[in-house]
């Protein structure tokens, strides 16, 4: 697991109070980790304080399941 | 070796000096403390109070102070700003705004986080008037009026709700009206902007309830202002006939109402709207 992804997977045990094998790249924030939609505001909160990026909104949306927070963050924490 | 005269020099002088000071520091230590066992307590607590240069702004921003608040004062007359919080004197910032320019709006909670540390109370107070009859209001009237008193709190409260739900802690509080409840002839673009803040508030409360942020409006009914200081005795008159309690309101009674809400006793009072009005519309 690459770093992005452990430090990604960190923060959304800790903030949807989850097993950490429940949080696998496929899973989805609002169906398979019970999070409700001011989480995911939320996570990508975490996400931008953790990372010091900035998650536009509209890029924000497309983040719905853990793979895809990690394949954001790789790109965005590279360039 | 000749001892001073005075009785305060002597050595019981002394020891009673000493006492007294040794007092002085362990009262000091604990007024903190002391303080905060009665309700209300505010200590620590950051507060953006926008139209604290108009009458009823000026009365929230002194009653949050004085319950220990740390305020930032909005509005565009700078010297009126200035004036109260030389009044204050401490544990307040000066955050000029005009609220009809949007990029101005959108840097005041960014430079009221930066001043003050974070905005843990945001009352949106300022409110502007253009009244005229229905048919003959004009776009810019409507649009004007809607733009400060709905447009601008709905962006404030936007801003300030990334430190609140991160602080698990925040309190927006909307000074609406009682006509946005009653309505009001000539008063259509005031009363729209007035029940929108209303409307606006019970959603955004339903939002935030779960992260202990609460939102909720007081809705002032005739409260003495500038404005109603020039009313003659009839205009008074007419005025206090409809109501029950005979006298206009003050601006400390309706800070009292904006205290409360801003305090941790009021937790779990969120999507409320409190009426401050003499009784004169009991809804
Ligand atoms: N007084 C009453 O009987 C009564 C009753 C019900 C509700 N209310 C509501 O209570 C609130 C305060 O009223 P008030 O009686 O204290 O009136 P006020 O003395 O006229 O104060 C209005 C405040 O709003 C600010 N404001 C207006 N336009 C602004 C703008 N474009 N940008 C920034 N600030 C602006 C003014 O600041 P500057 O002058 O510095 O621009 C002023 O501080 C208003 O929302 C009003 O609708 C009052």
């Amino acid at each position: 697991m690459s770093d992005v992804a452990a430090r990604v997977k960190k923060i959304v045990i800790e903030h949807l109070g989850v097993d950490a094998d429940k949080v696998v790249d496929n899973a989805n924030f609002i169906e398979d980790l019970g999070a409700d939609s001011l989480d995911t505001v939320e996570l990508v909160m975490a996400f931008e304080e953790e990372f010091s990026v900035e998650i536009p909104d509209d890029a924000a949306e497309t983040i719905v399941t853990v793979g895809d927070a990690v394949t954001f963050l790789e790109k965005a924490t590279a360039a | 070796m000749a001892r001073p005269k005075s009785r305060i020099w002597s050595g019981r002088g002394w020891s009673y000096l000493r006492l007294f000071v040794a007092v002085g520091a362990k009262a000091k230590a604990a007024s903190a403390a002391f303080w905060s066992l009665f309700m209300f307590d505010l200590s620590g607590k950051t507060a953006l109070v926008t139209g604290a240069s108009g009458g009823l702004g000026q009365a929230i921003a002194r009653g949050l102070h004085r319950r220990g608040a740390i305020v930032g004062l909005s509005g565009t007359r700078r010297a009126a700003l200035d004036e109260l919080a030389a009044e204050l004197a401490t544990n307040v910032h000066i955050l000029p705004c005009d609220l009809a320019d949007k990029a101005a709006v959108e840097a005041l909670i960014p430079a009221a986080e930066a001043a003050m540390g974070g905005v843990d109370i945001l009352v949106n107070n300022a409110g502007v008037t253009k009244d005229n009859l229905f048919m003959r209001m004009k776009d810019e009237e409507w649009e004007s009026v809607l733009s400060v008193n709905l447009t601008a709190v709905f962006r404030l409260s936007r801003a300030c709700l990334k430190g609140m739900l991160r602080k698990r802690y925040g309190r927006i509080i909307g000074i609406s009206s009682v006509v946005g409840v009653t309505g009001n002839a000539g008063q259509g673009n005031y009363a729209a902007s007035k029940a929108g803040m209303i409307g606006m508030f019970k959603s955004l409360a339903a939002e935030v309830a779960s992260r202990s942020v609460t939102v909720n409006c007081v809705a002032p009914g005739f409260i003495e202002s500038p404005m109603t200081d020039v009313l003659n005795e009839k205009q008074k008159s007419g005025i206090l006939a409809q109501v029950p309690m005979g006298r206009l309101g003050t601006g400390a009674e309706v800070a009292a109402a904006v205290v409360y809400l801003a305090s941790s006793e009021a937790a779990y009072v969120t999507g409320q709207t409190l009426h401050v009005n003499g009784g004169m519309a009991m809804i």
